[in-house]
């Protein structure tokens, strides 16, 4: 694979006694959709605060584009957009103002900045409320603001700490959206972190479980998945017609033999069916083959939710 | 990043100076603060003017000469004369603009921090942008008491009088510079503006009220004997003790400096005894002694000043960048 954009090594982070970020390896490759996901305090923000330079590690290398953060946090903060959680603006100042400072702060000449302002305002749907003062905006119109005020300095990585706390779910919903499309259109790699199973499930290309200070577990949810369900990450649950003294242990025997196909369980009309990878279509057509009445067929796939109740579960045992 | 236009971009220092000096002067608080100065301002230069005229009987070297430099001493009594205003309310003005310099900056701080700038730029550019405005506003009250006064005395001042109220001038900077580097220190360690607020003020009165009056309470008690057969080296050494006590007072040091460059007379800030006094001309002292007899003030005043400079430095520096 590439070089990647953001690669730590064994960095380590200590408040005292407490170990915040305990020996963390991770590398986050150009272009991709990175959620950071753990419960609260688990060490996500005081990650991302050493990667931006503003916090000093313990221990550990880090390379942000290149650049260790920690000897040269400028030429890291001139690539990297930051929206902190529960972002702040001047509140005495109108949103486009707040995003002219945040321009010139990266020395970008007054033109060129309005221009880049009103364009990224547009995009992020503000258009409206670009004379309005920054104290009357809504949480979810600032976490807007704060995405803007991230892009306006044309950055090769956004960093977003928890940025969908507080917004309601359509909220959430076309924030999430706008994310995925910048990184999609302009191959901005984004890191994002958050206690929301689903909502990092809904974007990300990969995910990294964070707990405690330590990355437990990293990959796509499919990855991740596999290797917490074992051999099954696929639940395939199927309803068939068929009067109830029909023995249907032929269908049984023809699904077995299926590749891919694990366990098989019965309960009256409906099939639950664990395989190792997708064979939904497969298993259609077995079912229509032995002539039998298909009047459900879904997959399911063990969600973040799953992944996470699992590993908490394991973590206590 | 590729900028199309030749013209370069302000530096980035300047950026953050320039948007706190417009939030200074746009902000209520200073604009209240700015009207009740002016009106004291006027209110004193008023007093000076009328009483002005009184004591100026030619011939006495004291009022003949330096006589530009009353409108900033002269009283009748009724008000405080312009240095004492500016003693009284120069601290008010330093803690206004100083008190909520950092911890203002809740949420917005990580934002600004992650811009690329050194994290010393935000407070040393709040810090400059406060004393420009008080600069500015200091000297341009300077002049228009200078002009005023030119227009109704009709006296025009000499170099040497021009030179002392431009060093007074400079001196009520750096004594407001002092406050806002107290306030601005509190800023940084306390996590709510109104308790540095009120720290700063509590500091304030304490210094310019309540010391004062300890000090002298002290002294009364451990005053020597102060009969016939008294040592007169007792008296001048206990003298001195105590008004060195007072001197660790700003407003002592401002109102020691202040006073002898505006009032010429001056040719000492301790007890002189008679020996010391016997012979003397009563004549101006130059401006350059002046300044002389006033330096350990000076250093006293910009020592304080880069020590709570220093101390607020420190602590934002050491500060956990964290929102909210």
């Amino acid at each position: 694979m590439k070089d990647p954009v953001i690669a730590i090594t064994r960095l380590t982070k200590r408040y005292g006694s407490l170990t915040a970020v305990d020996s963390l390896d991770l590398s986050i490759y150009k272009g991709e959709v990175f959620g950071l996901l753990g419960p609260n305090g688990a060490g996500k923000s005081t990650t991302i605060l050493m990667l931006l330079g503003l916090t000093e590690p313990f221990a550990g290398f880090m390379k942000v584009c290149g650049i260790d953060p920690t000897k040269n946090p400028i030429e890291v903060k001139r690539k990297v957009g930051y929206l902190p959680d529960d972002v702040g603006f001047y509140d005495n100042r109108t949103g486009l103002d707040n995003l002219l400072y945040t321009a010139r702060l990266n020395r970008i000449p007054k033109d060129q900045a309005l221009r880049k302002a009103h364009q990224l305002l547009e995009q992020v749907g503000l258009a409206a409320e670009t004379k309005k003062r920054a104290g009357a905006y809504s949480r979810g119109m600032r976490q807007r603001l704060g995405l803007a005020d991230v892009l306006i300095k044309d950055p090769e990585i956004i960093i977003l700490d928890e940025p969908t706390l507080g917004i309601d779910p359509t909220g959430v919903r076309e924030f999430l959206d706008l994310i995925v499309r910048l990184s999609r259109d302009q191959g901005i790699t984004v890191l994002l972190s958050s206690h929301h199973l689903h909502q990092v499930q809904q974007i990300c290309d990969r995910v990294g479980l964070f707990v405690g200070g330590k990355l437990i577990a990293e990959g796509d949810i499919t990855a991740l998945s596999a290797k917490i369900f074992g051999e099954e990450p696929f639940l395939i649950e199927a309803d068939i017609v068929c009067p109830a003294s029909e023995d249907i242990s032929p269908l049984q025997t023809a699904l077995r033999q299926l590749e891919g196909v694990g366990s098989l369980t019965v309960t009256g009309g409906s099939l639950h069916i664990g395989c190792s990878h997708d064979v939904t279509a497969d298993i259609a057509r077995t079912v229509v083959q032995s002539g039998y009445g298909l009047t459900r067929l879904q997959k399911k796939t063990h969600g973040l939710d799953d992944i996470y109740h699992r590993y908490f579960e394991g973590g206590k045992a | 990043m590729e900028h199309p236009t030749g013209r370069r971009a302000l530096h980035p220092f300047w950026v953050i100076v320039n948007k706190e000096m417009t939030d200074h002067v746009r902000s209520w608080r200073f604009i209240i603060l700015l009207s009740l100065i002016l009106l004291t301002c006027f209110g004193s230069l008023y007093t000076a003017v009328n009483n002005i005229g009184t004591p100026a009987k030619p011939g006495t070297p004291d009022n003949g000469a330096f006589f530009f430099l009353k409108l900033f001493t002269a009283t009748d009594g009724t008000l405080p004369s312009f240095i004492v205003f500016i003693n009284f309310l120069g601290p008010l003005l330093g803690i206004t603009l100083g008190f909520d310099a950092v911890n203002s900056e809740r949420g917005t701080l990580s934002r600004i921090m992650s811009q690329p700038i050194h994290r010393d730029y935000l407070l040393n550019a709040k810090f400059t942008a406060s004393l420009l405005v008080v600069a500015i506003l200091f000297f341009s009250l300077t002049f228009l008491v200078m002009g005023l006064g030119l227009i109704v005395i009709g006296v025009p001042p000499t170099a040497g009088e021009f030179f002392r109220i431009l060093s007074f001038t400079l001196i009520s900077v750096l004594y407001v510079a002092f406050w806002l580097n107290l306030s601005i220190l509190f800023s940084v360690r306390f996590r709510q503006p109104a308790t540095s607020a009120l720290t700063s003020i509590a500091v304030w009165l304490f210094l310019a009220i309540f010391y004062p009056i300890l000090i002298r309470m002290a002294a009364h008690a451990m005053a020597p004997d102060q009969g016939i057969m008294a040592d007169p080296d007792a008296i001048v050494q206990y003298q001195h003790t105590v008004l060195n006590l007072l001197r660790f007072a700003p407003s002592q040091l401002f109102s020691d400096a202040t006073t002898t460059l505006l009032m010429p007379m001056v040719r000492s800030l301790g007890p002189l005894t008679m020996e010391q006094v016997a012979g003397a001309i009563p004549n101006p002292l130059p401006l350059g002694e002046s300044l002389f007899i006033v330096w350990p003030q000076l250093t006293g005043l910009i020592a304080a000043t880069i020590l709570c400079f220093a101390l607020s430095y420190f602590s934002f520096m050491r500060k956990e960048i964290r929102s909210r």
